[in-house]
């Protein structure tokens, strides 16, 4: 009998179209809006994948990467002399302006690595070396930063050219590939010392000391004992990571708005699927009814009703992911927006949508259980 | 009428009452129907609308539940038997012929009428083997893949008859099943049901209006106010209608 459910469902073409466009609806607004979600909350912490360290700490008040509160210079050394500390580096981060050659500026992320140990390097340098930071005037950027600050020029900037920070010769003397940052101002990397030349000077420049346990004790105990030494706040990365994310969730209208869109086609695939399923048992009422009365049990009705509903929805859902992957193809080849679809998506996406399809499905096994069979006599 | 198709019965009726609703609104349509049918026979019930015609149907059929009394159906007594035993029973002993045909318009002829042996648990292509075979029978082996749209009237209800039969049900239920048709196609019909009623295992029967095929009834149940008044015998010889109004 399931054959003859699949063509009474695709012989009502329009009943057919019409449920498959709204779990193709459903399913692509769901997990599309979902994917620029967590890619605009990784942009949020891309800070620490650019800059990798296993402690990060910061002035007790601040809760998030994004949020600089200076610390005193002193401070690192305060965090070099905590029992369980391997070694400890000063980390600038802020927002500067570069000048293109058109005349016009661009934000740039400027991030100041101890000239000493590099900690806190990119770790995908793609042309150039690292070392050559330590020379005067010096920048290694990142690849959106060639895009962004290659307006007004003949060719892209590459190594060796020079453009201009704070009115200050940099000198790019390699490239290299990191994350987008959440304000999407390309990374320029420098030297500690050369950083705070191009920053504009205030009583307080050091943003971040980013440290390493020492071989047998873990990043939260050391983390521990800076907080407990310094009264200054020590976050593991994962915390600080997950303290990002969760700022951002409760002081930013972010997840509200996602929140809505994704619940929006949660609500809009119930509602079209369930009342065209609906309105499509109802046009089959007598059918149904006839097949009663030939002996088809509620049971095998209700098979036949599940089948029509997960094969309009496992067609939504193929075309919904289908198209939702095709929009991440186009943004990350367009580099925006941010669009992460982490495996867990499409299968969270496809339990939604069986959610949605056994929904309609009950509302049509309710009205074939309550079916008699004999209103196929009455005229 | 055959002599030997006189004697056993194959459906009795008892008693059986049978009300809708409840309160004010409350009708009663079976009030203590008595009725029988016997095997090898084509039994007309007649009678005005609203006479109870379609609910004795129902209730006969097991597609209804009544309140009182006792139906028997070849030995299985339907008002002791459980919903899903007369689902069961239903299934493997009856055929439907309906007024408005029922094809599902969505599958081709072919497909419909193998739809009571896939219920049944045959495989598809059994199943449609069987069905072409029926089609054959009833003059349509060259409409297997035609849609029911494409039909006439007639030959649609001729697929309706293919539909009933393909499973060989012993009693065939069948709702005005010429009321849709023009006089000559219904006479083609009711020639197709009579030979159908023919056998001796079997027995068909038809609710209807239409006095222009009372004629082929072996017997004729006039229903009047939820009451079967009076069975009488059929007039092969003639096609007169019986006094009983449509």
């Amino acid at each position: 009998m399931y054959h003859i459910a699949l063509r009474m469902l695709l012989g009502d073409k329009a009943k057919y179209i019409m449920l498959v466009s709204g779990l193709t609806f459903a399913a692509l607004l769901m997990s599309q809006q979902c994917s620029v979600f967590f890619g605009i909350m990784s942009w949020t912490t891309s800070h620490m994948r650019n800059m990798r360290a296993s402690i990060w700490v910061v002035d007790p008040k601040v809760e998030q990467i994004n949020e600089v509160k200076p610390l005193r210079d002193t401070d690192i050394n305060r965090v070099r002399t905590v029992p369980g500390v391997a070694y400890a580096a000063p980390l600038y981060t802020g927002l500067l302006q570069a000048r293109l050659a058109d005349g016009s500026f661009k934000q740039i992320q400027m991030v100041g690595l101890d000239a000493g140990t590099m900690v806190g390097r990119p770790s995908r340098i793609i042309e150039g070396h690292l070392e050559d930071l330590r020379l005067p005037n010096t920048v290694l950027v990142d690849t959106d930063s060639i895009k962004k600050l290659s307006t007004g020029r003949r060719k892209p900037l590459g190594v060796g050219d020079v453009f201009e920070i704070n009115d200050r010769e940099a000198r790019i003397i390699g490239i290299c590939i990191a994350d987008k940052s959440f304000t999407g101002a390309p990374y320029v990397f420098a030297t500690y010392d050369q950083a705070l030349r191009y920053a504009p000077p205030t009583r307080k420049m050091l943003s971040f000391v980013i440290a390493e346990p020492v071989a047998g004790m873990t990043a939260r105990q050391v983390a521990d004992q800076i907080h407990q030494e310094t009264g200054l706040r020590a976050f593991t990365e994962d915390e600080f990571f997950w303290s990002t994310i969760w700022w951002y969730i409760r002081n930013t209208g972010i997840p509200i708005s996602f929140g809505t869109t994704i619940i929006l086609g949660l609500v809009v695939g119930i509602a079209v699927s369930g009342q065209t399923f609906y309105s499509f048992v109802l046009e089959n009422t007598r059918h149904l009814a006839a097949l009663k009365a030939m002996g088809a049990s509620t049971w095998l009705l209700s098979r036949m009703l599940l089948l029509q509903a997960f094969t309009v929805g496992f067609i939504g859902y193929g075309i919904g992911i289908g198209l939702a992957s095709l929009c991440g193809f186009m943004f990350l080849r367009k580099g925006q927006p941010p669009f992460i679809m982490p495996y867990q998506l499409p299968l969270a996406t496809f339990g939604l949508i069986v959610l949605i399809c056994t929904f309609a499905a009950l509302i049509g096994i309710r009205r074939v259980a309550k079916l008699e069979a004999a209103i196929v006599f009455r005229a | 009428m055959p002599e030997e198709s006189t004697s056993q019965l194959a459906v009795r009726v008892k008693g059986v009452t049978k009300a809708f609703g409840s309160g004010d609104t409350r009708t009663v349509a079976l009030k203590g129907v008595d009725f029988d049918v016997r095997l090898g026979e084509l039994m007309m019930v007649v009678g005005q609308s609203g006479c109870g015609k379609t609910t004795l149907l129902s209730v006969v059929a097991g597609t209804l539940l009544f309140d009182e009394g006792e139906i028997e159906v070849f030995g299985s007594k339907l008002h002791s038997m459980k919903q899903g035993a007369i689902t069961e029973f239903r299934k493997r002993n009856i055929g439907f012929i309906f007024q408005q045909f029922n094809l599902i318009p969505t599958l081709t002829v072919k497909e419909n009428v193998s739809v009571p042996m896939l219920i049944g648990g045959m495989r598809r292509r059994e199943a449609e083997k069987a069905a072409a075979e029926a089609l054959a029978r009833v003059g349509l082996g060259d409409k297997l893949n035609a849609r029911p749209s494409m039909l006439s009237g007639g030959q649609q209800q001729r697929v309706a008859i293919a539909r009933a039969l393909v499973h060989e049900p012993r009693l065939i239920i069948c709702d005005e099943p010429t009321s849709a048709l023009d006089s000559e196609t219904g006479h083609k019909i009711m020639d197709l049901l009579h030979d159908v009623a023919r056998s001796p295992e079997r027995c068909v029967i038809i609710v209807t209006h239409d006095n222009r095929v009372f004629h082929y009834a072996d017997r004729i149940a006039e229903m009047e106010d939820g009451r079967v008044r009076r069975v009488t015998a059929g007039n092969h010889d003639s096609n007169a209608a019986v006094p009983t109004q449509a």
